[in-house]
């Protein structure tokens, strides 16, 4: 049964990109900003982890606490100074996505700059066993980032249904200047927005350690934008989408690489979200929107 | 003789039937007013007669030929323009080119030709710049021409919009609430302007509008709607008096 | 033509032949050494990648972020005539300048034609996944060298022909980029560039008007991808070695940088913008740790006060210094008159 072992294994992988892929589809869902900037908030949260854990020697939960804090308070104060003044004046939102840019640049340099460019290796953070179901092999790793991505989901989706401020993002998500009217601070839930993306992409950073314990200044390029490719093939705005295009992808890439193409897996994963978008453009739980006239 | 017809003509959304056998005709150079209560179907209507939204049922026939299944673009070029409840203006280039944009399908010459400013470029180009003034003229905005759409003040922006689609040459124009926004002057104004466009430009004019007073005063024919279906149907005289009409406005029974 | 206009024309084209000129003799004289030639080389290439993807993105609106994928396309086409046609390199560059903007202008019918039916942000996430893929595929591939580099493109003029390599190389990447200019300026002036520019401002007005929107946003698109091809033509000749690592999202993100710096929607823009931004990272390099920062505070700082950019949609244009030249000349003509 190697292949249903590669398909949670792929689901493991798939559970990190779910996370991510969650602040992605969260921030353009409610000021359609790609927020290119969303990567490197891992890459942070990777080296929060390892500064805590290694470099003070502070135990594990404290390490994943202060990750999750930093980042946080990093993806509220990157909305603070770098993007509300443009959202306020209606910028472009080309001129967004160009300061997304420039952030992310700014990230990837200053923590070159800190901890040089050759990466720092992690230990192992959680106990990684293999556990034999019958004929199929699972590793335990798999089986936490399994379990983690579908907790916070659930939580999330209380979150954004259930409570109030979740109204307000919705709300502001709709239509941003009548939920102003309605008396919602949409600056304050738009930063709140980004906290609560940027807390889940610090769990993402913590898992992706003990999968692959290395971490670079450069490490949320690449993993940022399989995350973003993940968001858009699950439906832009949609929580459950965005876990279901993670899942996808991260199965696709270990199905690949089984198959002996890891050469080609980010094609492989580029291809897939092109073909979807021409069938199904708003992605596959995506609603479909269209324009009033 | 009628230029622009429409049979059965309907559409769903889901379950819900906006629209369901509506049948109108507008003849040649003549002005028809779509009035019905907010929601009765008349942007609806314009959405798709203008291909915004496909029909569910029915035809749409200008000049004979069915037009059903065409896109915007070429119903646009085959000779129904519109303008937009809420104003649609290029409004980042000059008003002048607003209008050259829709006179875009009546010139001819290629991507090369105007790359390379051949003769071809150099003829069009002046004669569409002609053209174009002209038409500014009829609608006062010559001053304008090099200004900004959207430094227009609100009526003139309205009046760009409808020199825009008389732009295309079109056999039937599209008014959708023209008057809206407008005070009494420049509502009086207006209707002056259409029938100097309708008697200029020999052009049968639709438009929706909620002023009755302005509707009552243009309009030769008028079709009222209600719940998506025509409820009554006549000269200015006949509506007022219509028991329907009067019931659906002020929601007797 | 006005009298301010034709004269603004003609210092245009003096002040072109006159900068041409100067750089061919310094470079042929040896004072402008390789290091600057080859940045001057740089500037070239990406006024031709800035202008044309100012086109697409400036002009008609759409994001694009794979413009690097159209110039690797055009790169990798041309070195692979050029090294395989067998025709002596004076001849096989011209021709695989062409082939490689013909190769890049169809691959990106092959994307645009799906990917321009939808409004909103596809283009983008589509070209971006474009861009990353033909950079895998060049990697996979048998015949591009792979990851250690495509290897033993010529330059462009052999050294026993007499010619000098370094000037030739100068003139093509110099009037491509003026050609590039003019055909895209003139592009936009045209009735052509002007539905595009519709699209930009309002897609179903400019349906409603008449315009095929499907058909000119393939037009923009394509004329886009055709000279981000020949600049891709164009850099692998000068680098002599390709590596598929140039040609990431990063490089692409780069190009676009420099197109909303200088102003979306702004030829002269752009030019300013390529040519500053290809010079910075060069006059930056003694504080090479810092550099990469500075410039990413520069690019945040610009955006948050200058949204639009430098130049906005606006350009700079030498008709209206001429004119305002003129109209100082007469006023001080009347002032003269007056005192007499």
């Amino acid at each position: 049964m190697d292949f249903l072992s590669q398909i949670i294994n792929g689901l493991g992988i798939g559970s990190i990109y779910a996370l991510v892929a969650l602040g992605y589809s969260m921030v353009y869902g409610i000021v359609q900003l790609i927020n290119f900037a969303h990567g490197d908030i891992i890459m942070v949260g990777a080296y929060v982890t390892y500064v805590v854990l290694v470099v003070a020697g502070a135990p594990l939960w404290v390490a994943i606490l202060a990750s999750i804090l930093f980042c946080t308070f990093a993806g509220v104060l990157i909305e603070r100074v770098a993007y509300r003044r443009l959202l306020n004046m209606n910028a472009p939102r080309i001129s967004l996505l160009i300061t997304a840019i420039g952030v992310s640049i700014f990230l990837e340099n200053l923590s070159q700059l800190l901890f040089t460019s050759s990466g720092k290796s992690m230990p192992n953070l959680f106990p990684n066993q293999l556990l034999g179901l019958g004929e199929v092999q699972i590793s335990s790793i798999s089986l936490i980032n399994i379990s983690t991505s579908v907790i916070l989901m659930v939580l999330l989706q209380i979150l954004v249904n259930k409570t109030k401020i979740g109204k307000a993002m919705r709300a502001t998500s709709e239509d941003a200047d009548a939920a102003k009217l309605m008396g919602i601070n949409t600056n304050t839930t738009i930063a709140f927005t980004f906290g609560i993306g940027s807390a889940l992409a610090a769990v993402g950073a913590v898992l992706y350690c003990s999968a692959y314990p290395m971490i670079t200044p450069y490490m949320g390029g690449m993993l940022g934008l399989k995350a973003f490719v993940a968001a858009v093939l699950g439906g832009i705005g949609s929580i459950p989408g965005a876990m279901l295009g993670g899942y996808l992808i991260g199965i696709a890439e270990s199905l690949t690489k089984a198959a002996g193409g890891s050469q080609i897996t980010d094609a492989v994963v580029f291809g897939i979200l092109i073909i979807i978008l021409l069938f199904k453009p708003a992605g596959l739980l995506g609603k479909n929107v269209q324009e009033k006239v | 003789m009628s230029v622009l017809e429409t049979r059965n003509l309907g559409i769903s959304f889901g379950g819900l039937q906006a629209l369901q056998d509506v049948h109108f005709s507008i003849n040649e150079g003549e002005i028809i007013g779509l009035i019905g209560p907010n929601g009765a179907g008349k942007t609806t209507v314009f959405n798709l007669l203008t291909d915004v939204y496909i029909p569910t049922d029915g035809v749409i026939e200008l000049d004979g030929e069915n037009i059903v299944g065409q896109k915007t673009y070429q119903i646009t070029q085959n000779g129904i323009a519109r303008t937009f409840q809420n104003i649609r203006l290029f409004k980042d280039i000059s008003v002048i080119d607003n209008v050259k944009i829709a006179m875009n399908s009546q010139m001819k010459y290629s991507v090369l030709s105007g790359i390379f400013r051949f003769p071809a470029y150099r003829r069009e180009e002046k004669e569409v710049s002609k053209r174009a003034h002209e038409l500014l003229q009829v609608f006062h905005l010559d001053e304008n021409a090099h200004d900004l759409a959207r430094n227009l003040p609100y009526g003139q922006q309205r009046k760009l919009e409808i020199a825009r689609a008389l732009a295309t040459n079109p056999k039937v124009l599209l008014l959708d609430e023209p008057a809206a926004g407008m005070n009494p002057t420049e509502t009086m104004e207006l209707m002056e302007t259409i029938r100097l466009i309708r008697d200029k430009f020999q052009v049968a004019v639709l438009l929706i509008e909620h002023d009755m007073n302005f509707v009552m005063g243009i309009c030769e024919h008028i079709v009222v709607l209600d719940y998506g279906k025509i409820i009554a149907e006549g000269n200015a005289e006949e509506i007022r008096n219509n028991p329907k009409v009067i019931a659906a406005y002020l929601g007797g029974e | 033509m006005s009298k301010s206009k034709k004269i603004s024309y003609a210092i245009t084209l003096v002040f072109v032949v006159l900068l041409y000129a100067v750089v061919a003799l310094l470079i042929s004289q040896g004072t402008i050494n390789r290091y600057y030639g080859g940045i001057i080389t740089m500037i070239c290439i990406n006024v031709i990648l800035t202008v044309s993807l100012n086109l697409a993105s400036g002009f008609l609106g759409q994001l694009v972020l794979g413009h690097a994928g159209f110039m690797s396309v055009g790169a990798y086409t041309a070195a692979l005539f050029t090294i395989h046609s067998g025709l002596p390199v004076l001849v096989s560059f011209p021709i695989a300048l062409l082939l490689a903007g013909l190769v890049a202008a169809l691959f990106s019918v092959i994307i645009g034609i799906p990917a321009l039916r939808l409004r909103g942000d596809y283009l983008a996430i589509i070209t971006m996944g474009f861009g990353e893929i033909i950079r895998v595929l060049i990697l996979a591939l048998p015949f591009t060298g792979g990851a250690r580099g495509l290897i033993g493109i010529p330059a462009v003029a052999p050294r026993k022909s007499g010619i000098n390599a370094n000037v030739l190389l100068f003139s093509y990447v110099f009037f491509l980029a003026v050609l590039t200019v003019y055909i895209i300026y003139s592009f936009i002036k045209s009735r052509h560039g002007r539905a595009v520019i519709a699209i930009r401002e309002d897609e179903i007005a400019a349906e409603a008007s008449g315009i095929n929107t499907t058909y000119y946003k393939l037009l923009a698109f394509i004329l886009a991808a055709f000279f981000a091809g020949i600049a891709g033509g164009l850099y692998a000749h000068h680098v002599g070695v390709l590596n598929p690592a140039k040609f990431d999202f990063n490089y692409s993100i780069e190009i676009l940088v420099m197109v909303v710096l200088g102003g979306m929607g702004s030829i002269t823009g752009s030019v300013i913008s390529a040519t500053v931004l290809t010079i910075l990272p060069e006059a930056l390099r003694q504080f090479s740790d810092y550099r990469m920062l500075v410039y990413s505070i520069i690019l945040i700082i610009v955006m948050l006060f200058k949204p639009s950019g430098l130049l906005g949609q606006r350009e700079l244009s030498i008709k209206k210094l001429v004119q305002r030249i003129f109209d100082t000349e007469k006023n001080t003509g009347k002032v003269k008159k007056e005192e007499g």
